[in-house]
């Protein structure tokens, strides 16, 4: 099976931990029109690291290391979750029972259903946990 | 009280003979010494040249990164199974100074040292804590010699634990205590903090880095003692070789020991007493290291008029430096380190900032480098990883704990010509 | 130099036990009539120094136990007065107030004295240059072997503990031929230095360590010979004692203990009878010559055995073996002694934890690493990252200025460390020696 269809490029981000950062990424995607699916930031002592799932990742790698910032493409994985009670659950259980950790996750919910973003520590292990039992993942090409 | 009462009242005319006896030994042993028997070659002089105080000007200066060129041997007049002790100290760049000390040399310090402290009302009565580090560092073990061989009963604490120092002072009932002026006056806050009662003390002897009357006032206010200014450095012996008496007036330095001069730092002309400058020094009884016209780096003045205690005549307190040195928590710091250590370090770039404040009295040093582009892979802890490992690598070859900030490629300042890289916002004081 | 003070180290063993006897009744007779504590306790075991009529008489004198350095804190024990006093060394006790060891300038000289003869039948001597890696300071380790070093006129070099990368370029660059450090430091320097592409084995001179504060084996002796070239000799000694005393000879089968300096008796740890030589039990410790914090009968908790049986070296001096555990929960973290009481009362001073903890040791390459499990109190708790590491790192703070010794700490869930009824469980040590 080919796992690489659903490994999503995220954008990692180096940032200080200062007003204007965010706001100086922001601006140089909508110039580039490009839209931001997910994003969330992890902070640590005095920096931190944006992540963004972003539609044209290329034009946005390019855009925000010429502008100075350093960036990075890290692996992760996007999974379809049933927006009610329990979806969650249905996840983290598989994960969980299969002995994989998560490194870090956000998640957002739309319309009628929530997608559930990923870092996990046995990539591939997880794809096909996940489609085996039936989830849906997002694949590269839909998004990006 | 006088430790050694005939040396240290000598009159000028019996001291001139003593110092110039010594001089002649010191160039004797230096003439083991390579760097110095080039140094004489090159220059013409015949070590019979030098015989009064009046020749020594014949000589060059040494300076502390010539030290650099002899490690970690070269500058050693004795051969080295007659050295018992090393111990070094931070150099201008990588590598350190080492310094190496006979049984002699040990005695000579001590007894430095055991002067200093009977100078200022200390006896085997007393309890001394001595609060910097042991080691390597020679304010440790050189306090720690001498204040035994005085008799007096001597706690190596060594830095750090607050708590555990003030419950120390506190249960043994301790009389004298040793450390930066700046933990001096943490201590005293900690203390307050803890409501402990510090009134056993009631001297301190506060040196490594410079301080004010300010200060003073305020350790000797928060920590009721009478506070004594110590100078030294290891290049030197270490601690000792210049201190104040209770008269409190400009710091004695051991003329026995120690030749004295005051130089302009620009032009090296010579200034005479009562004219700032920086402190030029010969000693006059090292063995295993001797030294001649060490460039000190400090600012200091001769002082004109003769002190009631009966010793020789004295040096204004420490006012600043000729260099670019810095002095964190008693530690010594050239920026020509920094640069250094994070050469070597390629997740970071060469760029960088050094910050200097004083928090709850005490000295914080904070460097700002740029994240490398080339080895960033977006990964949160990788970037903690790198954060310590200049971290560490600072506190290996400063000897200091260091804040250090990442910043982003590119946003440190870039100089042309000469570089500010240190904003030091410490007060006066 | 075979030996450093011959007369005294080649005695005939008759002439020593009666030295010992007679250094022994001085004690006695100096302790009951100047130290208010010992005298009490032989007015209360009813033993005058009057009943000691032969060296096995010590049998009668009361045991003293590390609980009462605590009982008596800060100087209930020492015996001298102030002015004769020239150092204390203080180390961690069992709960939070610290033992303190009060020496005088005599004690320093013997100390010192005892080490000389020690380091001196390792073959060091005066041409060698020692790097003593021991902390300096309020430890025991790095003054006591840095006077024994320097009293035999070796270049002492002292590093202290930390910065290691520094301590293996001084080590070359100061052709270093002798170190004194914990076992597993030594092997630790040992990685390093391959880290850093210097092999000590050959591109240093180091060829001899002096190693203890810590338990270590025959396998870990052989390690350090194969892997760095360098021979290894046990030293033992404890704060009490005055610190590290007395060290392996060249035959590396026990290390000579001087008997001028001390009587040492080992005992059933249940039922305080005397076991024959050979067999294995608790040291207990008398020193004969000391003045500051006199000594008598002082159960060290340190498992042995001794051996009278003359060394192919020619000392007379009876040697005891190589130290194979405790009779308490003692342990030891990187040559410093840590009972888990004292982790127990460090963390009732924590606001953010738990009472509850668990601690757990690994040797990660060489080094200790202790890892202390405690839990995150809920009114601790935040969202901010940041204020997490905060706490984390004031807990490590708190445990390392209590024990002296650096720690990781984990934070935990509330409610998921183990409670015990009876006796707790809390150390898992994983270590292999």
């Amino acid at each position: 099976m080919n796992c690489e269809q659903y490994m999503i490029r995220q954008i990692s981000l180096f940032s200080e931990n200062k007003p204007g950062r965010l706001a100086a990424l922001a601006k140089a995607c909508q110039e580039e029109n490009v839209n931001i699916l997910a994003f969330s930031i992890a902070e640590a002592d005095g920096f931190g690291v944006i992540r963004v799932l972003v539609d044209k990742p290329d034009v946005a790698f390019s855009r925000l290391t010429a502008l100075g910032f350093n960036v990075a493409f890290t692996h992760v994985i996007a999974v379809l979750m049933r927006d009610e009670p329990g979806g969650l659950f249905e996840i983290a259980s598989k994960l969980s029972d299969a002995g994989i950790n998560i490194d870090y996750s956000y998640a957002f919910s739309g319309k009628n259903k929530a997608i559930l973003i990923l870092r996990v520590d046995k990539v591939e292990e997880a794809i096909k946990l996940l489609l085996s039992h039936s989830f849906t993942l997002i694949a590269t090409d839909s998004i990006q | 009280m006088f430790w050694d009462e005939a040396i240290e009242t000598i009159k000028p005319a019996e001291l001139r003979i003593l110092q110039e006896k010594r001089l002649r030994e010191t160039i004797t042993r230096c003439m083991k010494v390579g760097f110095y028997q080039e140094m004489f070659r090159r220059e013409g002089i015949n070590p019979s040249d030098i015989r009064t105080l009046d020749d020594l000007k014949k000589i060059p200066f040494t300076r502390k990164s010539d030290l650099r060129e002899g490690y970690p041997f070269g500058f050693m007049a004795v051969p080295l199974q007659e050295v018992v002790r090393i111990h070094t100290t931070s150099g201008t760049t990588g590598k350190p100074t080492v310094v190496g000390y006979t049984k002699g040399d040990i005695e000579n310090w001590s007894g430095l040292i055991a002067r200093n402290l009977t100078m200022i009302g200390l006896t085997n009565q007393d309890v001394f804590q001595n609060m910097v580090n042991m080691g390597m560092f020679t304010g440790g073990l050189g306090f720690h010699y001498g204040s035994e061989k005085a008799g007096i009963t001597t706690l190596p604490a060594g830095t750090g634990n607050t708590k555990r120092q003030i419950e120390m002072i506190h249960d043994f009932g301790v009389t004298a205590i040793h450390c930066t002026p700046s933990y001096g006056l943490h201590l005293a806050e900690a203390a307050t903090e803890m409501k402990m009662d510090l009134s056993s003390l009631r001297i301190g002897i506060f040196g490594a880095e410079p301080w004010s009357e300010k200060t003073r006032n305020e350790l000797q206010k928060k920590l009721g003692v009478e506070a004594f200014d110590s100078y030294g450095m290891s290049e030197l012996y270490g601690p000792g070789v210049a201190f104040e008496c209770p008269e409190h007036k400009g710091l004695h330095i051991w003329h026995d020991s120690y030749l004295v001069e005051i130089i302009d730092p620009v032009s090296g002309k010579t200034l005479g007493p009562g004219e700032r400058g920086e402190l030029v020094v010969t000693p006059l009884v090292k063995e295993a290291m001797p030294l001649l016209r060490y460039r000190t780096g400090d600012i200091t003045m001769i002082m004109e008029d003769a002190c009631p205690c009966g010793r020789g005549p004295k040096l204004a307190r420490f006012t600043g430096r000729s260099d670019d040195m810095l002095v964190i928590r008693g530690i010594n710091v050239f920026p020509s380190q920094i640069e250094h250590v994070l050469l070597a370090i390629p997740e970071v770039g060469n760029h960088y900032m050094v910050y200097v404040d004083r928090i709850n009295h005490m000295d914080e040093m904070t460097i700002e480098v740029e994240v490398s582009r080339d080895n960033f892979h977006g990964e949160l802890a990788d970037l903690k990883k790198v954060q310590n490992k200049v971290i560490k690598s600072l506190r290996d070859v400063l000897e200091l704990r260091t804040t250090v900030h990442l910043v982003e490629p590119g946003t440190l300042p870039r100089f042309e010509g000469k570089a500010k890289r240190v904003v030091d916002r410490r007060g006066a004081d | 130099m075979r030996c450093w003070d011959p007369r005294i180290e080649e005695m005939p063993k008759e002439e020593l036990q009666k030295l010992q006897f007679k250094l022994l009744k001085t004690l006695i007779y100096k302790v009951y009539s100047f130290s208010p504590f010992y005298h009490k306790r032989m007015k209360e075991a009813a033993v005058h120094p009057d009943d000691i009529t032969c060296l096995s008489d010590i049998k009668r004198l009361p045991f003293m136990f590390k609980k009462d350095l605590r009982d008596t804190y800060p100087d209930g024990m020492i015996m001298s007065e102030q002015e004769e006093l020239v150092r204390y060394h203080v180390s961690s006790g069992t709960t939070g107030k610290p033992t303190v060891v009060g020496y005088t300038k005599n004690d320093i000289y013997n100390w010192s004295e005892s080490l000389a003869r020690g380091l001196t039948s390792a073959g060091i001597g005066r041409g060698d240059v020692m790097q003593v890696s021991y902390g300096y300071g309020l430890f025991t380790g790095g003054l006591g072997l840095h006077y024994g070093a320097e009293r035999i006129g070796a270049t002492v070099l002292p590093t202290s503990v930390g910065n290691t990368e520094r301590q293996i370029e001084l080590m070359q660059d100061l052709r270093v031929t002798a170190i004194a450090c914990t076992p597993s430091y030594l092997l630790h320097m040992g990685e390093v230095a391959d880290k850093m592409g210097v092999s000590i084995k050959n591109n240093t001179l180091l060829r001899k360590a002096i190693v203890g504060a810590e338990p270590w084996s025959e396998q870990m002796r052989i390690r350090i010979r194969d892997w760095l070239g360098v021979d290894a000799y046990d030293v033992y000694g404890t704060s009490e004692l005055s610190g590290p005393l007395f060290c392996e000879c060249e035959y590396q089968q026990g290390f000579h203990v001087w008997s001028d300096l001390i009587y040492p008796e080992i005992l059933d740890p249940d039922t305080q009878e005397p076991l024959p030589p050979g067999k294995r039990g608790e040291l207990v410790v008398t020193m004969l010559q000391k003045d500051g914090l006199p000594i008598i009968r002082y159960r060290t908790g340190d498992i042995t055995t001794i051996r009278e049986e003359p060394c192919p070296c020619g000392r007379t001096h009876p040697r005891l073996e190589r130290l194979s555990g405790r009779v308490d929960d003692m342990l030891i973290i990187r040559g410093i002694n840590v009972f888990p009481s004292q982790i127990e009362h460090a963390l009732l001073g924590i606001p953010d934890v738990g009472e509850h903890f668990m601690i757990e040791i690994d040797r990660k390459g060489a080094l200790d690493e202790m890892l202390i499990k405690v839990e995150l109190a809920k009114e601790a708790f935040s969202d901010k990252i940041a204020d997490l590491i905060h706490t984390k790192k004031n807990v490590e703070k708190t445990l390392k200025n209590a024990l002296n010794v650096q720690v990781s700490v984990e934070l935990t869930e509330p409610g998921t460390l183990p409670r015990f009824e009876g006796k707790a469980k809390r150390v898992i040590d994983r270590r292999l020696i």
